[in-house]
């Protein structure tokens, strides 16, 4: 089995489908003769060819649209946004047309798109290069939200996205882009959508997290070990729709939750789950829910980004506070 | 200084506002019979088109965009494209839609405030209505795309207002088509008014065909009350670009004889000489012209078929009116192929409480 980064399992997923899907199509800026800024898409240009493995003009709204025309008259798009802070101009066709086209058709026209792009900072990249807004499109019905933390799950989500009969918004931590190889099988094998993947089993607090910052939140859970706190830790990877049951579940066993996500925390994802806990778990609340964030600010330029996201610290010490009295 | 590059646009029509052929006729205008089909669908969709304003005024149908004045744009489009191109249109066009098989119920239903107007039985593969300006350009390069990729020998055709040339969108589409050399042809139906705002405070631009120039597209302007005209013009553009030769602009240049929407009131901002002159020029006048010349069109006849019409109207909005509105569970049942669960808790809510809001018509 091939130990790969998780930008590879990405390019390897994508290879899969287009291999075995004739209606993949993968485009958008640079994925082609390039194979993507950040390589997710090498050597699929060389294997498949321009049509299957297009580049496009530079224009990311004109990129969800054609994503939408080609989807809707029986293709798979898979396109690349080369930046989350290049989304916006997409929204207009995000969510106007790509999240509702079977809605307004009822069901004669549908949209198996899969949009995938950069996710958070943490890699000293320019201005508008680290965002995380999946709340925005997170709020939209219609679409799915998913964002992997490891290479094998960014392999199997990746694939289940592709195959989803509806707009899928895949969301690729670049912090942890090549942090860690892992072992993935390439064996076509896809990672359900819509459950939450509980990474570490705990009973003391409940850490619900997802993307890149997973990593520290896994760092974090082995310095409560330390110190005698059991934490869960459970890797959202839907990030839209929540999977409440496996979230409600965990919090009946803990007690305690701590929600983590390097997005600001204003209107988050995180205000949903904990309004999920308290709207149907709030007498197994043994303290208040956490939250750790990034702050609601714009994220700063990179010298200052490591203060942003929250560091493992952070983490640690919210966990400790659901513990605390 | 030396001169890189030049553009022409030039400027088709056949008929006279009078009915004067202008010069030889395209060959399908020896056909009587395929005129008065033209003829026909023209008078079909006005007449569809004055009683869904009055089903408006009359409170039995919500918001709609009429079509006066536009009817020849719109059949010439759609007598020249075939069944298995692709159709994405704004929302004014029922002369297309009605010549490609959607139902004068469905087109109720739409603007009566229910999504199964969109689910067009025929033709199954055209988008449906589209409301935000100039989005619909880039669904149709999509689908031009898909054609391409599969070598199918088909064509998109995306239509867009006066008022849409105006949105980066539009160019943007455009240049992907002609990046990719996509089998499209744009066709803006320029009516002379988006809204409030005349196309001389739209634009600078001289023309609204040239707008495809910087994308490498050429662009044609045609008289949009001319049927012959546009369906002589669409036939040649969807030809070219069937066989490989690319997108094409098509200036369909109109005018809207109506309010913008049953909403609006264009005596607001807009001269009614300007529109007494327009109604001089409208499509139908010598469409009719020609064929009474040919001794195949007379009063009666007209007449005939007006009264044919009214029976199919005054049909569909029976259907329409007699079409009970959807449950509560229309607003989930479509919105996803693998809907989340909390969907069906939200079902079951809207069930409880249906009825309870303030009433619906």
């Amino acid at each position: 089995m091939p130990k790969v980064t998780m930008v590879e399992a990405i390019a390897m997923a994508q290879a899969w489908e287009l291999a075995h899907d004739p209606s993949v199509v993968v485009l958008g800026e640079d994925v082609g003769k390039s194979g993507g800024v950040f390589r997710a898409t090498s050597g699929l240009f060389e294997r498949f060819g321009a049509d299957r493995v297009q580049d496009t003009p530079l224009a990311e709204n004109m990129i969800a649209g054609m994503c939408v025309g080609m989807a809707a008259q029986g293709m798979r798009p898979v396109a690349e946004i080369q930046f989350m802070g290049f989304l916006y101009p997409a929204i207009d066709q995000i969510v106007n047309h790509m999240s509702r086209l079977r809605h307004r058709t009822r069901g004669r026209l549908s949209c198996p798109v899969v949009i995938r792009t950069p996710h958070g900072g943490g890699i000293h990249a320019p201005e508008h290069h680290s965002e995380s807004v999946e709340s925005m499109i997170a709020h939209v019905p219609g679409i799915r939200v998913v964002c992997p933390s490891s290479p094998a799950r960014a392999y199997g989500l990746l694939l289940a996205s592709i195959r989803d009969p509806d707009p899928v918004l895949f969301l690729e931590p670049t912090r942890i882009y090549r942090l860690a190889k892992q072992e993935v099988a390439d064996d076509g094998v896809a990672a359900p959508l819509d459950v939450c993947y509980i990474l570490r089993e705990g009973e003391d607090v409940t850490i619900v997290t997802w993307g890149a910052i997973t990593t520290d939140v896994l760092q974090a859970a082995e310095q409560l070990a330390a110190q005698g706190i059991s934490a869960e830790v459970i890797d959202l990877a839907t990030v839209s729709p929540i999977d409440s049951e496996t979230i409600l579940d965990s919090v009946a066993k803990t007690g305690r939750l701590v929600i983590v996500h390097e997005a600001a925390r204003n209107c988050g994802v995180g205000a949903e789950i904990a309004a999920i806990v308290a709207e149907h778990g709030l007498h197994d609340l043994l303290a208040p829910v956490q939250r750790v964030t990034g702050f609601d600010t714009v994220v700063p330029l990179y010298r200052l980004e490591n203060d942003y996201i929250p560091s493992v610290t952070r983490i640690v010490d919210a966990a400790k506070a659901t513990l605390a009295g | 200084m030396r001169t890189v590059a030049e553009f022409r646009i030039e400027y088709l029509r056949h008929l006279s506002p009078q009915g004067r052929p202008l010069e030889e006729l395209p060959a399908f205008a020896a056909d009587n019979d395929e005129l008065l089909k033209m003829f026909a669908a023209m008078l079909r969709a006005r007449t569809f088109d004055a009683k869904a304003v009055n089903l408006q005024r009359t409170g039995k149908l919500g918001t709609y965009a009429p079509c006066l004045g536009q009817e020849a744009a719109h059949v010439g489009v759609g007598a020249a494209m075939r069944p298995e191109d692709c159709l994405a249109i704004v929302y004014r066009e029922i002369g297309t839609l009605f010549w490609r098989g959607v139902s004068m119920t469905e087109v109720l239903l739409y603007w009566g405030g229910d999504e199964r107007g969109n689910n067009f039985a025929v033709p199954r593969h055209d988008f449906p209505w589209c409301v935000p300006i100039a989005t619909q350009t880039l669904h149709a390069a999509g689908a031009a795309m898909a054609f391409k990729i599969r070598k199918e020998p088909r064509c998109a055709v995306a239509y867009i207002g006066d008022g849409g040339t105006s949105e980066g969108t539009f160019y943007e589409a455009m240049n992907l088509a002609g990046a990719r050399q996509l089998p499209i042809v744009f066709v803006v139906v320029n009516n002379k008014w988006a809204i409030s705002v005349p196309i001389e405070e739209q634009t600078a631009a001289e023309t609204l065909a040239q707008k495809g120039i910087a994308a490498g597209i050429p662009g044609v302007q045609v008289d949009g009350n001319d049927v012959i005209a546009v369906r002589d013009c669409m036939s040649r553009a969807l030809e070219k670009a069937r066989n490989g030769g690319g997108p094409t602009v098509v200036e369909a240049i109109s005018y809207r004889l109506s309010d913008h929407t049953t909403a609006d009131d264009a005596s607001r901002y807009r001269n009614e000489a300007e529109v007494a002159e327009a109604w001089k020029v409208e499509p139908m006048i010598r469409l009719r012209k020609l064929l009474e010349s040919r001794g195949v069109l007379d009063e009666a006849r007209e007449q005939a078929m007006k009264a044919e019409f009214t029976r199919e109207v005054d049909a569909a909005v029976q259907e329409y009116l007699s079409t009970p509105r959807q449950s509560t569970d229309a607003m989930f049942d479509h919105l996803y192929a693998n809907p989340p669960p909390y969907l069906e808790a939200q079902k079951e809510l809207a069930r409880r409480y249906a009825g309870t809001g303030r009433p619906s018509h």
